[in-house]
């Protein structure tokens, strides 16, 4: 086919995919963005198998069969509480994808053949020209190395990511040296770049980068927390759109291009959001612990004596005058698969004319947009679920707020405690709200392993238990009322 | 040298594009607009095509090509079906 109309077809495709993102600025327009986005890959794919000449299309039924009949498996099947690690694991293929193109692309133009391990130690002698001419040759050969590596880094951190969200792995682990033995791997990796830059035919180097990249990815992702996926998830998203545009500068393919620093970019954006929800940098996430704060602080001394516990009874009653209320979900809520739950106690106050809404913190929950999907899933109204700015200005009118499975994101010491490790994070001011009702198992810390004081003010109250459970009574108790 | 000048140019311009698109999303959608960019980066299947159906190509790049399409495709299919069965749930009132 002619290769005018290819790329001509290919700029089709990239025009859908940035109106299918565009679609995604509105709920009400989102359905259908995606659904422009799924016609611009289709296009993609047609056009470009018209185009490949001498086929042999047993691999490609048979990747396609597979991959078709695992996607959908996994798209259907998922549960919106697991949504992060399914998004981990399709960032980990989008990243082995780019991976494997630029591995088949070097031994296609190499010409190299192993037909056994030991061959791919062997240097070969290549033409200085084999990937181009001059500097094409050699920024093609770069652009192979980077996807190598990116590709790679990608793949294995994201299923690192998975294990950890599955919690398949609880432990934290890491390199000696944290950040100076990952960087000691990251330098060794871009050496091995520069080699193969050197001697094209060093096909050594390409086995060292992908061995080099692998382990990168796994000790880059080891040592951090379950609470701090969503930063690590929006940074592997990013990862895995550059290394598909990478390996659109090695095809010299337009749509790769555009379709890669797209993902890349909003990657970065939600990278950044998430960053500056915690008030902390991306340096710090990746390679820092929670600083420890100060001075130790003690618990108790913040507990003793004042922490006030009642039954969802209680809760019921107070509920039943109440005039506005706002649900604060956390990741504890996914955990108890609650979600339902709440939206039928809401349902039930707003029967008796109680106005309710949702605060939602931007990193409530374990990736971006967490809180928001599981909440949809309910049926809940999504004008209901107010972002942190808008929804804090109105906790002082607000009568009872419902923290559910939510910790850090409300703890005043954030505005209060300088020298506290989580001071300047911005929180959802829930201690200014009349009353506050916590849903909780004990009084044990969230991830940043602080005592939170909100549970010792005067107008908390702790509902110790199962949030499922908990809401569920309130719901019986209210409606009975 | 002529065409990577040109395909750049298209790179940052898409970078700058992008940031524009995405910062427009608003946060109720960010899970869905993660998953959908994992679909649009199954946009990596176009290469893995390339690669998987050169007849002629050693078994080692067939089997690359394989790896390839298989990965892209779960993406693709798995990213968009995920997607919109998450937006619909924001669509109903």
């Amino acid at each position: 086919m002619n290769a005018n109309i290819v790329n001509f077809v290919y700029l089709v495709a990239g025009i859908l995919f940035i109106l299918g993102i565009k679609g995604l600025t509105k709920p009400k327009t989102a359905v259908r963005g995606n659904m422009l986005s799924a016609l611009g890959m289709l296009l993609a794919v047609v056009v470009t198998l018209f185009n490949i000449n001498t086929v042999d299309f047993s691999y490609i039924v048979a990747g396609v069969l597979v991959g078709g009949a695992v996607g959908a498996t996994m798209a259907l099947r998922i549960q919106m509480t697991s949504m992060p690690q399914m998004v981990a694991l399709l960032n980990g293929f989008g990243g082995g994808a780019s991976l494997t193109i630029a591995l088949a692309e070097y031994f296609t133009v190499s010409a190299v053949a192993p037909s056994s391990f030991s061959d791919l130690f062997v240097p070969v002698a290549l033409n200085s020209g084999a990937f181009g001419v001059g500097i094409e040759g050699t920024i093609a050969l770069l652009a192979i190395g980077l996807t190598i590596l990116i590709g790679a880094v990608t793949l294995t951190g994201s299923l690192v990511a998975f294990s950890k969200l599955q919690e398949l792995m609880k432990k934290s682990y890491g390199l000696p040296g944290g950040p100076i033995g990952n960087g000691l791997f990251l330098l060794a990796a871009l050496a091995a770049v520069a080699s193969l830059l050197i001697n094209p035919g060093n096909v050594t180097a390409v086995v060292v980068i992908v061995a080099l990249a692998l382990l990168l990815g796994l000790f880059l992702v080891m040592p951090i927390g379950g609470a701090d996926m969503p930063v690590v998830i929006a940074l592997l998203n990013s990862y895995s759109g550059i290394a598909a545009a990478l390996a659109g500068f090695i095809l010299g393919n337009t749509v790769l291009i555009i379709a890669g620093s797209l993902v890349g970019t909003s990657g970065l954006i939600l990278t950044k959001i998430m960053c500056v929800a915690m008030n902390r940098s991306l340096a710090n996430v990746l390679f820092g612990k929670m600083a420890a704060g100060g001075e130790k602080i003690d618990a108790d001394e913040i507990y003793a004596g004042k922490v006030t516990s009642a039954q969802p009874e209680e809760v019921a009653m107070m509920l039943e005058v109440a005039q506005r209320v706002v649900i604060v979900p956390g990741y504890g809520m996914a955990m108890a698969q609650a979600q339902h739950a709440v939206r039928e106690l809401a349902d039930a106050m707003e029967a008796r004319g109680v106005e309710v809404e949702y605060g939602i913190h931007p990193v409530a929950g374990r990736m971006p947009g967490h809180m928001n999907v599981l909440l949809a899933e309910a049926e809940v109204p999504y004008d209901n679920l107010v972002e942190m700015d808008r929804i804090n200005p109105t906790f002082e009118d607000t009568d009872v707020v419902i923290v559910i499975g939510a910790n850090d994101v409300t703890n005043p010491m954030a505005r209060e405690a300088e020298g506290s490790p989580i001071y300047g994070m911005p929180i959802l001011n829930v201690d200014k709200a009349k009353n506050v009702v916590v849903i909780k198992r004990s009084l044990s810390p969230g991830f940043a392993g602080l005592p939170n004081p909100l549970f010792a003010m005067d107008h908390t109250l702790m509902v110790y238990g199962d949030g499922k459970k908990a809401v569920v009574e309130m719901t019986t108790a209210l409606n009975q009322a | 040298m002529e065409i990577l000048i040109l395909l750049l140019a298209l790179f940052v311009l898409s970078l700058f594009l992008g940031v524009e698109l995405i910062t427009k999303v608003p946060p109720t959608l960010h899970t869905p607009l993660m998953s959908g960019t994992n679909a649009v980066s199954g946009i990596t299947l176009v290469g893995a095509l390339l690669a998987a159906g050169n007849d002629g190509s050693p078994m080692l790049v067939n089997v690359l090509g394989f790896i390839a399409v298989t990965l892209a495709t779960i993406n693709v299919v798995g990213g968009y079906l995920v997607t919109n069965r998450m937006l619909a749930m924001f669509k109903r009132k």
